[in-house]
């Protein structure tokens, strides 16, 4: 058994919660102490035994008037799957234009999200001293 | 060319910057009913610093969702061109007056605008090795955080594989995760205070996560390398903040990112003659944002550096409606003054001062971290609002609403952490 200290972030209030881990190999979460409210004990079982994060990068544009779109998952992944979906990400390549929201990567790694564009790159203007 | 011959143009509000600051006032000016509203914007595209924060986190409380930089820009962008403001972009202020003229180059050719109403928007920049003088020599591998944040997320250039951070800011700490997942190696990030001032959420989701270790009361001694930077050493410091001699060691790597802080850029403000607060490093404001120059008004990180995106945006447009008032009325909204001051354990209120007349919103900094304190308002002996808080951090802004009842018969508010 082991004991993590968390800053909880579900709220500014930032409660330190205490929480008891059973099977460090796959966490279990035995006992929560200092959070203030059930969302902090939520959050913090969840962060001890399966962590979600959303992660972003960027993927390169062919023809835009940006080399780079940014993306992003659209929903979390697990903490886990972070450097595996990274991998994905990045043996993509894009064509302009691209728009917001528009899907880039179904599925990465397995996971049960999708990997969207968050910005807009059009189509790059003839360049005038071609 | 002799600028005194150019033709003067009139227009009703000029907004300077078109960041999230910039966006907000000019919007919500337009909304407030001013139908003739310019924007001047630097770079080539609007959105600001946005549109190299592509990692996510901005908009939770305008949007209840967590959106990334480049998408929180578009929804301000989009509604921009929706009500057919006119932006000039690659276009840059060379000089603002006290009576509102503004002289401006856009590419290539000089114009000079007279302005009903002005609203600073030009945002913040960052401070640079120069500004906190670290010692060494001088090779290449040494940027600011935001610097590579911008050559990585928007120009596609790797700047290191080697790194270390200086300062534990969200911006260090966000470039921390990004080099990581894009291959480089964060050997360590130093902070000269005892505690970070990065969110909660950003020390777990950028260092821990990674296993990237944070030295507190560590600072950078020196830069070494010839060329490129070979590495740097680092000692721990006392509580003078000095470093300790016996402590230094030396760390190989090829990139050191500051992330040390953000400076108000108020060049053009002081050349306006707008009277500025020495510890926020933005202008003297009052509730309605308006400068201690008659229809200047300022906003955003020009005024005083934010935490959080969505808070530039309502001050944004508070400062863009009242400067659309300003024009309409030909007059600042009221001419009353109640000083607003800090008092123990707060940095800094803004705004400086209010006009008792309207309800508004007071922004403060703490001066250290506590738990469970109360911010407490007072005139006199006399207590205008309280508001308790389990979390209290010099990182972050802390929002006292004041009404404008509580507020009748003051003749000075004074702010403290009790």
């Amino acid at each position: 058994m082991s004991t993590r200290e968390l800053t909880c972030v579900v709220c500014p209030g930032g409660c330190t919660i205490v929480v008891d881990v059973d099977n460090d190999e796959t966490p279990v979460v035995t006992r929560i102490q200092g959070n203030n409210c059930p969302r902090g004990e939520a959050w913090a079982r969840q962060e001890v035994e399966n962590p979600m994060r959303t992660i972003a990068s960027s993927v390169p544009v062919r023809g835009g008037d940006f080399p780079l779109v940014s993306v992003r998952t659209l929903r979390p992944i697990p903490l886990t799957k972070i450097r595996e979906v990274m991998e994905e990400i990045r043996t993509l390549s894009l064509e302009a234009p691209v728009e917001i929201g528009s899907v880039v990567l179904a599925s990465p790694a397995g996971c049960d999200t999708e990997v969207v564009a968050t910005r807009r790159v059009k189509a790059a203007a003839p360049c005038a001293g071609a | 060319m002799n600028v005194k011959t150019l033709e003067t143009t009139k227009r009703d509000v000029v907004v300077i910057g078109g960041g999230p600051a910039g966006l907000a006032a000019a919007i919500a000016a337009k909304e407030a009913g001013c139908g003739d509203v310019l924007l001047i914007e630097r770079d080539r595209i609007l959105g600001g610093i946005l549109n190299q924060c592509i990692h996510d986190g901005f908009g939770l409380h305008t949007f209840k969702e967590a959106l990334s930089g480049p998408e929180y820009a578009a929804r301000y962008i989009d509604r921009f061109h929706e009500l057919g403001i006119e932006a000039m972009e690659e276009t840059i202020v060379l000089s603002l007056t006290s009576d509102r003229v503004v002289e401006v180059s856009t590419r290539g050719t000089l114009r000079r605008i007279r302005a009903g109403a002005v609203i600073l928007a030009m945002g913040c920049r960052e401070r640079t090795r120069g500004a906190i003088s670290i010692p060494g020599n001088r090779p290449s591998g040494v940027y600011t955080a935001g610097a590579a944040q911008n050559f990585m997320n928007l120009e596609n250039i790797m700047v290191g594989r080697k790194v270390c951070i200086l300062g534990s800011g969200d911006i260090g700490l966000i470039m921390a995760r990004r080099m990581t997942l894009e291959g480089a190696s964060v050997e360590a990030v130093f902070e000269i205070l005892p505690y970070s001032s990065g969110l909660p959420r950003n020390i777990q989701q950028c260092l821990n996560d990674y296993d990237i270790p944070l030295f507190l009361n560590t600072t950078v001694t020196e830069i070494v390398g010839k060329g490129r930077l070979e590495g740097i050493r680092v000692a721990s410091v006392g509580e003078d903040r000095a470093p300790i001699p016996d402590t230094e060691r030396f760390i190989a790597c090829d990139t050191l990112l500051l992330s040390v802080g953000l400076i108000p850029e108020n060049e053009l403000s002081r050349d306006a003659g707008v009277a500025m607060d020495p510890v926020t490093g933005g202008a003297v404001v009052n509730d309605s944002f308006m400068t201690s120059v008659d229809g200047i008004f300022a906003c955003g990180n020009v005024l005083h550096v934010h935490d959080l995106v969505d808070w530039v945006s309502v001050e944004a447009a508070e400062a863009g409606k009242f400067a659309a008032g300003y024009v309409r009325s030909g007059r600042e909204a009221s001419s009353c003054r109640i000083p607003v001051r800090p008092g123990s354990g707060v940095r800094y209120t803004l705004p400086q001062s209010v006009s008792g007349e309207r309800d508004c919103i007071l922004s403060l900094r703490v001066a250290a971290p506590w738990r469970n304190r109360c911010i407490v308002v007072k005139s006199g002996e006399r207590e205008v609002a309280r508001k308790k808080e389990m979390r209290l951090h010099p990182a972050e802004m802390i929002r006292i609403p004041l009404k404008k009842e509580a507020l009748s018969g003051c003749s000075s508010l004074e702010v403290t952490v009790e």
